[in-house]
């Protein structure tokens, strides 16, 4: 099958490329691990009034969202250099498929996202998260779930947009008020003190599921209706972030 | 192998707040048989690219048919690209990427194996001079090489039709005489079937079987080069003098090396076609000495693309660009 073998040549390609210049991973990693030493100290006091026995096992989950979301969202302007470079258009002429154009890149991104969400849940052990294995690998899966929409939606946007300059306040839209409003820093429920309407606001954001379902695998409640939720909130996105970057990918003029 | 009908590709982009569209490529025929060498002439934003693009399948037209290697375009477009190969204007390999992984990655998505790939590739860079980069990072190579390796992408799975945007920009005068050579190469030993864009009539010349000149998206010549060249008689000699006293005389010897043209005189400029002005330029350098005339400077312009498309249309390329 064509599909297969040229998702693999892309992929290997891109995580060449990706290894070589190593510096945007560490640089991805960084960002978390700043978080989760500079951050989960003024976390560990609030434990009690978030309602856990263990600061970091409530924390590490909303950094691996972080992680998850903002590594895979940005992947776009990589693919706009790319464009820029002439190597889409290289790629294109060939008589790849055209799919695998995309699934080649998203993979190499969630290889990355994998290792780096890897560090962070050892990094969390290392500062006193105590949790459920399988729990955790669970967690990972969604993430990468979360990671591939976010990765093949951002790959489908630059190819439409082809302009860094279109694509950043695109996503820094979409990025910020997931940020704030999916209770990935402090939980936003009525419990710890939040009002009402951001309650209310908040849980029209999908990606919110996602974190209350992580942190409830992290303790170890894997089949919950809380879990549920956030599994079919990531399949649904990762179902539409797959299509819509498909579909563009497909497209004869892009 | 190429045989285009009507194709057209309009875009539409915005100018301010409105919407306009803009004509890239107005209703062009095309036909190319195999083992042949077209040139496709024309100036900035005639519309050469745009055209290249559709016939590689990486745009569709707006309207229009063509069939390419023998398969149609918005029916078989995959068909299409297994047959050809392009180098396009722009680039093809990443900065940071090594030379020859790019080619061999390449190769790899037309089917070809990565032994064979590897093979084909370090002949090509044999062939393109490109010896001892092998595993150099596209970034550091210099424009001409770099340009060079984009050659060696379009051509390492050995299309049976090459489409070429602008090859030689950028490379200095032996690469771009070592890449026509290769060119002509491709179609004495290969059979390869070659469509080439260029700004250079000189270009156009020494390659080309058959001219195709565009403007304004609409093909407005296609001919011989031996044809076209015959339509503009010889290279422009132009003298710049020092003194308006010295004029007439300059522009009597002038008129002196042509049969039955005079030169133009603009100010202080006196010009005038010639043909091989360089063997005539000594002697026309003694010439104006022995009769006292003090130039300025001296050029002689070979004819240009702008020269053919003047002598064919009536006005220069340049003007309403
Ligand atoms: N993607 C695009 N969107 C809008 N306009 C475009 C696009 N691509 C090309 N054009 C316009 O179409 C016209 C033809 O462009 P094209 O690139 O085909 O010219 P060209 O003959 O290749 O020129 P050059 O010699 O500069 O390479 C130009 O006016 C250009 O501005
Ligand atoms: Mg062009």
């Amino acid at each position: 099958m064509t599909f297969f073998y040229d998702t693999w040549v892309i992929y290997r390609r891109q995580l060449r490329l990706a290894l070589r210049n190593p510096a945007w991973v560490i640089i991805g990693l960084a960002q978390p691990v700043l978080y989760l030493a500079l951050f989960g100290p003024l976390l560990k006091p609030l434990a009690a009034q978030i309602g856990t026995a263990n600061a970091y096992t409530f924390f590490v989950p909303g950094l691996l969202i972080q992680l998850g979301l903002f590594g895979a969202l940005f992947a776009g302007f990589g693919l706009v250099s790319e464009w820029r470079e002439g190597v889409i258009e290289a790629e294109r002429v060939t008589p790849a498929n055209r799919a695998a154009l995309l699934f080649g890149r998203v993979l190499r991104d969630l290889s990355l996202l994998l290792v780096q969400g890897i560090v962070l849940i050892a990094l969390g052990f290392a500062f006193g998260m105590r949790g459920s294995l399988l729990g955790m690998i669970l967690g990972l899966v969604l993430i990468l779930l979360l990671g591939g929409a976010c990765s093949a939606a951002s790959y489908a946007l630059a190819l439409t947009l082809k302009s860094e300059d279109a694509l950043a306040p695109i996503l820094n839209s979409i990025a910020l008020p997931v940020l704030l409003l999916a209770g990935i820093l402090l939980p936003i429920s009525i419990a710890t003190g939040a009002p009402q309407w951001l309650v209310t606001v908040s849980d029209f954001m999908p990606i919110k599921y996602l974190v209350n379902a992580l942190r409830e695998l992290f303790v170890g409640h894997v089949l919950t209706i809380t879990t549920m939720w956030g599994a079919l909130w990531v399949l649904l996105l990762f179902a539409l972030g797959i299509f819509y970057g498909t579909r563009t990918f497909r497209k004869d003029n892009a | 192998m190429i045989h285009a009908r009507g194709l057209a590709r309009t875009f539409d982009t915005k100018r301010g707040r409105e919407r306009v569209a803009v004509k890239a490529v107005g209703g062009v025929d095309i036909d190319v048989e195999e083992g042949e060498i077209v040139g496709f002439l024309g100036p900035n934003g005639a519309g050469k690219t745009t055209t290249l693009r559709m016939l590689t399948t990486l745009l569709k037209p707006t309207s229009g048919t063509a069939t390419v290697a023998g398969f149609d375009l918005a029916r078989e477009p995959v068909k299409v690209r297994k047959a050809i190969g392009y180098v396009s204007q722009s680039g093809s390999t990443a900065g940071i990427a090594r030379a020859g992984e790019e080619i061999v990655d390449h190769a790899l998505l037309y089917g070809i194996s990565a032994g064979q790939a590897e093979k084909r590739g370090k002949e090509l860079f044999d062939q393109l001079e490109l010896e001892g980069m092998w595993a150099r990072q596209p970034k550091t190579m210099s424009g001409g090489q770099r340009r060079r390796l984009d050659i060696a992408m379009g051509l390492v799975h050995d299309p049976k039709l090459v489409f070429l945007d602008e090859p030689s920009t950028g490379l200095d005068p032996q690469a771009r005489a070592n890449l026509w050579t290769h060119i002509s190469d491709l179609r004495t030993k290969l059979g390869t079937t070659i469509f080439l864009t260029t700004h250079y009539l000189d270009e156009a010349d020494a390659l080309c079987d058959r001219i195709l000149v565009i403007d304004h998206g609409v093909i407005v010549a296609a001919d011989t080069p031996d044809a076209l060249k015959r339509e503009v008689a010889g290279d422009l000699v132009e003298l710049v003098l020092a003194s308006e006293s010295e004029v007439a005389t300059a522009a009597s010897h002038l008129s002196k090396l042509g049969t039955n043209t005079t030169a133009d005189i603009d100010g202080l400029v006196v010009s005038m076609r010639v043909q091989h002005a360089g063997a005539e330029l000594p002697g026309l350098l003694r010439a104006l000495d022995g009769a006292g005339v003090t130039l300025a400077a001296i050029e002689v312009r070979r004819p240009t693309l702008d020269d053919v498309f003047l002598t064919m249309t009536g006005r220069s390329l340049r003007e309403d660009a």
